[in-house]
């Protein structure tokens, strides 16, 4: 009440700048970290090697964005890990049996967007916790692509496919996928920042009560969230795909706590309401340079495994500190 | 000065940009009530906030028991028998009473909690206060006044000299009230000084000894209450005269506007009728749990409806849920503006188009240059109070938080707009300027239906009046016969 009215101007300051502050502070942090590993190893700063970690963090980047909208909602999709692997594997299939490239991945993608789809109706209509719903179908989607597969990569995918995985472009020489990534990233960018689903997805994060109150259709809104969280993932499951040129059902395990962590060092918080796809993208790349350049100084996969976790907790616990509310 | 339980001398408190208190007064005896009042954003809250430790102040003394004191953390006032009961009670749902009052300083044998003497503890301090529960109950079985009473019983098995309680009747019935009221009396014959903050003026009649005024940041003036009138203090609140309280309108009640058919909704609305009429204001009455908030809520399509029909303009209309209210001109302003109204981490702008993104958005793609112009048109309309429109809601006071809630459904045209305890928790003026709003629509021919717990509100604004109980309608009252007394004697009807 009282000390709220107290302090519009510091507030004011505030909000003009906290999204950009935000982007900011993780770049910088990402520019120490790149000067640290260079210190320590003049081949982190090659052309080579950036492109390197520019490709792991593509996966990455794209399910961070999906599991950025749904925390925003202060939900939580847990499914995506399985749907990398299945997607990748519905296309390999198809491809397999003949169909065209393209329109293999758009099974996949479809598979992909369908798993969303589901998790949205289980959440609204079934009435689940996030975190239970996509559990379920988490285990459900891994345990059907170990099905599909009978535990066995699928190999030997036409070679037009592999290439949007690694085979670099004519633009500046940079591999397909990232070229990929970029697009997306920038679709749902906009997306978030500047369309009615993407305003109705943080105020959903702040008040779902008083946003359904105010007309906006909840339900509708939150399977589209869990959709995009989806489809982004079945993107990555393409790449990944193409990239080691097999669809293996063990794809992607793990990943989707790797999106939540991009998603909160770029700023987005678990209890709904905030995140910006700009501060996700450089969480991801913060987190892929960290392991690149750990594994480049020679430090162990166990000790990089403590050092990632332990700056998850840091980058929350300063930007909560620095808040200070 | 050595009587003085506690003495705050010359306090100034600022955050960036904004002197909060500026060199304000405060003292308080045993064994008497003083209250504190203000309007929104007057410094009083941050005055109690210092006193209990929550905040440290700029400059100026505190001085409990006769001793200077530096509070650097709440724990610190609480150690000095500073003890504040928040409007939003802080007590643990999934334990008792006895666990409750004893958190954090449990009474240890060994190395396990010795209940039996927390129990027994426990009973001693609630038969202190004259009130009559079992120490082993469940804190989510009882009701928020009999909560409210742990709270109490908490503050003073702490040995707290001090009490402060801010607007503790803001959700309590009128005779929960009466016994809050006693058992500020038992505290105060106790010797316990009590800090007394309200928006309610008329309650303080019954109880303050003393009352102290703030007005942006300054100690306006303390006096006797004895002393002083209801007009008075208000004044003083204000910094000006308010005309009215209740600045009614005249005009001929026209045809109806919106007809209620025997609503039934869950256990709480019980085949309910009404009407709204062209040039009228209807209030709603009723004490807590009456199913007025229910009946609002079902009609806007925010909860089921088991059975009833409604009518706009002579024609039947089907709600299922709030977007084919907003569709049909039906809209709500909900009791609780926090939980029900407003996106709070979001600035004003988004709140104010939230329900009217058809108007800024093309293609599904928003329009911000539009939203701010419609924003700023709100502020201006309904003299809200920020800096800018990006301002995060949070940030607003209580009276302008209300605003916007109201102003979000001034976009677009209305048929009806149903308004839940438009007036709670916010200030004198805030209150002036949502009646004057409610006087707009009734001018220009919209619906204007209220729900309210204040009598002297529904006597001032309606100009006809439901009376609820139960979740049925016990009467139905025009304002020319109306009267405390009546509507009270139907809102008690099957009690």
């Amino acid at each position: 009440m009282n000390q709220a009215a107290a302090k519009p101007t510091m507030n004011k300051r505030r909000k003009i700048s906290r999204q950009t502050r935000q982007i900011v502070s993780t770049a910088g942090a990402l520019l120490v970290l790149a000067i640290v590993f260079t210190i320590a190893n003049p081949n982190f700063i090659s052309s080579m090697n950036i492109l390197n970690i520019l490709k792991q963090a593509t996966p990455i980047i794209i399910i961070a964005i999906g599991q950025t909208f749904v925390l925003i909602t202060s939900g939580i999709d847990l499914s995506i890990g399985s749907v990398i692997a299945c997607s990748g594997i519905v296309a390999a299939i198809c491809m397999r049996a003949g169909w065209p490239v393209w329109l293999s991945m758009i099974a996949g993608l479809l598979f992909g967007a369908g798993v969303g789809v589901l998790n949205g109706v289980l959440i609204v209509y079934g009435k689940l916790p996030a975190f239970i719903a996509t559990m379920g179908t988490m285990t459900t989607i891994r345990g059907l692509a170990l099905f599909l597969t009978q535990g066995i990569p699928i190999g030997s995918l036409p070679k037009s496919f592999t290439q949007i995985g690694t085979q670099r472009n004519w633009l500046f020489n940079v591999p397909n996928q990232v070229w990929i990534m970029f697009i997306l990233a920038v679709i749902f960018g906009f997306v978030l920042a500047k369309t009615k689903v993407g305003r109705y997805t943080y105020a959903m994060g702040s008040n779902y009560e008083a946003t359904r109150l105010s007309g906006v259709n909840v339900n509708q809104t939150l399977i589209i969230v869990y959709t995009i969280s989806a489809f982004l993932a079945a993107w990555a499951g393409m790449i990944m795909t193409a990239n080691v040129i097999s669809a293996a059902p063990t794809a992607g395990d793990g990943y989707e706590l790797d999106a939540v962590a991009s998603s909160v060092i770029g700023g987005a918080s678990t209890l709904g309401g905030e995140g910006i796809v700009p501060g996700t993208v450089l969480g991801a790349l913060v987190i892929a340079t960290l392991r690149n350049g750990l594994n480049l100084s020679g430090a162990s996969p166990f000790i990089q495994k403590m050092i990632i976790g332990i700056v998850i907790i840091g980058a929350v616990f300063i930007d909560r500190f620095r808040r200070n509310d | 000065m050595g009587d003085l339980l506690a003495e705050l001398i010359d306090i100034s408190k600022s955050f960036p940009g904004v002197k909060a208190l500026d060199h304000v007064n405060f003292d308080l005896k045993p064994g008497e009530v003083h209250a504190l009042v203000g309007e929104n954003g007057s410094g009083k809250s941050t005055l109690m906030k210092i006193l209990s430790g929550v905040y440290t102040k700029d400059e100026g003394k505190i001085i409990v028991n006769g001793q200077e004191v530096e509070f650097q953390n709440p724990r610190a006032a609480q150690d000095m028998g500073i003890c504040i009961i928040h409007q939003e009670l802080n007590l643990c749902r999934h334990l008792s009473i006895a666990e409750n009052i004893y958190l954090g300083r449990e009474p240890y044998q060994g190395l396990f909690v010795n209940q039996r003497k927390q129990i027994e503890d426990t009973r001693k301090i609630l038969k202190r206060l004259d009130v009559d529960l079992d120490p082993t109950t469940r804190v989510s079985e009882l009701t928020v006044s009999k909560q409210q009473m742990v709270e109490i019983g908490k503050a003073i098995s702490t040995n707290a000299k001090i009490i402060i309680m801010d607007e503790p009747t803001s959700a309590l019935t009128i005779k929960e009230i009466d016994e809050l009221f006693k058992i500020i009396h038992v505290l105060k014959q106790e010797g316990h000084g009590i800090i007394y903050i309200s928006h309610r003026l008329d309650e303080l009649a019954s109880i303050a000894d003393r009352v102290t005024v703030i007005r942006d940041g300054q100690h306006i003036i303390t006096m006797d209450y004895k002393d002083t009138t209801q007009e008075k203090i208000i004044r003083y609140m204000v910094g000006r005269e308010l005309k009215e309280k209740f600045p009614r309108i005249k005009t001929q009640a026209g045809e109806i506007i919106f007809e209620v058919k025997n609503l039934t909704a869950r256990k709480a609305v019980k085949n309910v009728s009404f009407q709204v009429r062209e040039g009228e204001i209807l209030g709603i009455a009723g004490l807590m749990g009456a199913g007025r908030t229910e009946t609002v809520r079902a009609i806007f399509g925010a909860d089921k409806k088991e059975s009833g029909q409604l009518f706009l303009h002579g024609k039947e209309i089907h709600i299922h849920k709030p977007l084919e209210a907003i569709e049909a001109g039906v809209f709500c302003v909900p009791e609780d503006r926090k939980r029900d109204g407003l996106c709070i981490s979001m600035p004003v702008y988004q709140n104010a188009t939230l329900p009217n993104m058809e108007k800024v958005t093309v293609n599904g793609i928003v329009n911000t240059r539009k939203e701010i112009a419609i924003a700023e048109e709100m502020i201006n309309e309904l003299t809200i109070k920020t800096p800018t429109v990006s301002q995060t809601v949070k940030n607003l006071s209580g009276g302008n938080q209300q605003k916007v809630v109201v102003g979000k459904w001034l976009v677009k045209p209305a048929h009806v707009i149903l308004f839940d305890e438009p007036t709670r928790g916010i200030d004198v003026g805030a209150k002036v300027d949502i009646y004057n709003l409610m006087n707009d629509l009734k001018k220009k021919g919209i619906g204007v239906a209220f729900v309210s717990s204040e009598l002297p509100e529904i006597l001032g604004m309606a100009d006809r009046i439901v009376v609820m109980c139960e979740g049925r309608v016990t009467a139905e009252l025009d304002a020319s016969e109306a009267s405390q007394e009546l509507i009270m004697q139907y809102a008690t009807q099957y009690m």
